[in-house]
């Protein structure tokens, strides 16, 4: 059996006035791991985080942390610290007392405490700003002196707001790899709360995808974005293309299905599929290829009906005849003359390998 | 009318307006400034000038002395009552902050909705006059008053309680109630701003209830405190209805004094003198106070 820090049994909050922010929760946090909780705003995760850490209390359930149930242990007692969204730097004290915050009741020694925060300030990359005040620091400084006065009391789980949500794209994307690695090095739980999947997919050993208060799949980032277990989880995660299809056949592991605009086509069979069935089968738009002649493979004619040029790849919206919403194809700009290739409104093919459909039950 | 032509002084002047953030500033501030100027600074130019002079007789000799100061320096008796009104402002001022400090909390903290009713509700004993509240602790307070005579009926006392009127904690009382609304406003005021994710992430890092007002809630409130304090602190030492309804001989402050100076003896010099005197030493305590308490609360981490 795995070493779980954190058990949440079926936890559920409901609101005063009724609101379910969190729906029957179900899953382990694993020892050492970076665990994200991912998901669009309003669908609990946050909820959940608050719950970990003690601001909020389960309606139903029990969240076990570390073997302990919680639910008659307040926040200031919890062996877990938090990084806010807003980061909470205290504003009467300066970057040095705010490190040392949670370490004040301790009965440090002067010296020991002055090491210990000086240790942090130089993990954090901040020495010598000690005696700044929190409104003389940047975004990202103020970031890192949350994650600081956080880890600075060793907790067991560290739980992470969307920290990186009010930096811009290229400190977040610094902040990305300085924390993962961070998480490793110092070898505690993170429980990371975001709404960007690709920050969760680039960081994260095992995410959960939340929608409307319910889990929708713990898994793995690849496993997350090639198989995913439902359309939502599908849709949230990248983009896909949706085909609403119908089985007609089913050969050993091959399924032949037929949906409109893409007459008869096979992909990878599941579980419990019987003929007749309506299903939907899903492609992400990088998995098809687009092309100016007829190619071999299995492939739909289409038009291009809009485009979008995006640097390292250009983004199409192809028109199927039959089918209603354009397929979305992504292609990575290899050769620098490509795009020129595919005009508004010129016929093309798409085509794709039959093992990259996914089939999802609805 | 022509475009080409040279600007005049008036299209000038709007340019300058509409360029100079200074001068837009200042305009606003006008009706203020000269309001002021007219009614604050120039009365007080006046009493620093009479403090200088000398009063002979009927008539005034404008020869410039610090006779006067010597003088109100020198006497015992304006020593004690200076003393007597810092001492009971003091007592004031620690008993409104510190009953308007819950009551502050309560509201910022506590009530979820309808928080202006609250306010309002508050503010209700200003809606009757200054004067009308000094009675009414009269009233209240007095030989035969709403005390006095409850407790008789009760049983619980033969004798009506002489204390409770004409001294020293009558005066503190009446004013503590008059000046309430002070100090619950600008302490409201610091608690509400206070960002409440501060003090989960007080508690977080593990912190009792406690703990986390005293380390966060108390310090981020501070300003409100000391505006209130500072609100309550200075206008008391100058209150002379309120000594002269409830205070009787031993709750006199030095208002009473200066206005003695001037419509009884008619020594306005001297009068001056005293009241420029209290002025700069109530000033001056006002900012000793203020700086030592910011210096006493940055200890707290």
């Amino acid at each position: 059996m795995a070493d779980n820090i954190i058990r949440i049994e079926n936890v559920t909050k409901q609101f005063a006035g009724g609101v379910k922010a969190v729906d029957n929760a179900n899953f382990n946090i694993e020892r050492g791991e970076f665990f994200s909780l991912l998901g669009p705003s309003g669908c609990g995760k946050t909820t959940l985080l608050r719950m970990i850490a003690g601001f909020e209390f389960p309606t139903n359930g029990e969240i076990y942390i570390d073997g302990q149930p919680s639910a008659l242990i307040p926040s200031y007692k919890r062996p877990t610290n938090m990084v806010f969204q807003s980061y909470a730097i205290f504003p009467h004290l300066n970057v040095f007392d705010n490190i040392a915050y949670g370490l004040r009741k301790d009965r440090l020694s002067n010296r020991e405490l002055t090491r210990r925060v000086n240790e942090a300030l130089e993990m954090i990359k901040l020495t010598g700003f000690g005696s700044r005040r929190g409104d003389q620091l940047s975004g990202g400084q103020r970031q890192r002196v949350a994650l600081a006065r956080a880890l600075i009391k060793r907790p067991k789980v560290l739980l992470l707001d969307e920290p990186l949500g009010a930096l811009d794209k290229k400190l977040r994307e610094e902040m990305q790899i300085e924390l993962r690695q961070l998480q490793r090095e110092v070898g505690i739980t993170f429980v990371f709360v975001t709404h960007d999947q690709e920050e969760a997919l680039s960081m994260s050993d095992r995410i959960a995808v939340m929608g409307k208060g319910v889990v929708l799949q713990i898994a793995g980032p690849k496993d997350l974005y090639e198989a995913p277990n439902s359309v939502e989880v599908a849709s949230f995660i990248g983009n896909i293309n949706l085909i609403d299809a119908t089985v007609r056949a089913i050969n050993g592991g091959e399924a032949t299905l037929e949906g409109p605009g893409f007459g008869q086509f096979k992909a990878p069979a599941i579980d419990g599929l019987k003929a007749g069935q309506k299903i939907t089968a899903a492609i992400r738009p990088e998995k098809l290829s687009l092309t100016a002649s007829r190619p071999s493979g299995t492939h739909v004619e289409g038009t291009i009906k809009a485009s979008a040029y995006l640097g390292d790849r250009s983004h199409f919206h192809v028109h199927i005849k039959g089918r209603e919403t354009p397929l979305s194809v992504a292609a990575q700009n290899v050769d620098r003359a490509m795009t020129t290739g595919f005009d508004p409104a010129r016929a093309v093919y798409v085509s794709w390998d039959p093992r990259s459909l996914i089939l999802l039950k609805s | 009318m022509t475009a080409s032509s040279a600007p005049g002084f008036a299209d000038r002047l709007r340019a300058f307006y509409l360029r100079s953030d200074a001068a837009k500033g200042y305009a606003l501030l006008s009706p203020v400034m000269i309001t002021m100027v007219v009614l604050l600074a120039a009365p007080l130019v006046m009493l620093i000038l009479y403090s200088f002079w000398t009063q002979s007789g009927l008539s005034v000799d404008t020869t410039l002395t610090t006779a006067r100061y010597q003088e109100v320096l020198g006497k015992q008796s304006y020593h004690d009552i200076f003393w007597r009104t810092i001492g009971t402002s003091s007592l004031v001022t620690l008993v409104t902050v510190g009953l308007a400090y819950p009551m502050a909390y309560y509201v910022a903290f506590g009530v979820k909705k309808y928080k202006f009713v609250w306010l309002i509700l508050l503010t209700i004993p200003f809606w009757t006059s200054y004067l009308l509240r000094a009675f009414s602790w009269k009233v209240i307070l007095g030989f035969n008053g709403v005390i006095n005579s409850g407790l008789i009926s009760a049983g619980l006392i033969t004798e009506p309680l002489e204390f409770l009127l004409y001294n020293q904690s009558a005066v503190v009382i009446t004013l503590a109630h008059a000046y309430a609304a002070f100090a619950i406003l600008p302490i409201y005021v610091s608690l509400e701003k206070i960002d409440r994710t501060l003090l989960e992430a007080a508690a977080d890092l593990g912190d009792s209830a406690w703990a986390r007002f005293w380390r966060i809630t108390f310090p981020l409130s501070l300003p409100g405190v000391l505006g209130a304090a500072v609100l309550i602190f200075v206008p008391t030492t100058g209150d002379y209805v309120t000594p002269q309804l409830v205070g009787g001989p031993t709750g006199q402050m030095i208002a009473y004094s200066i206005q003695v100076l001037f419509l009884k003896i008619n020594d306005w010099p001297l009068g001056a003198a005293l009241a420029m005197s209290a002025m700069a030493a109530v000033g001056i305590l006002v900012v000793l106070f203020v700086t030592a308490m910011q210096l006493a609360v940055r200890q707290i981490r």
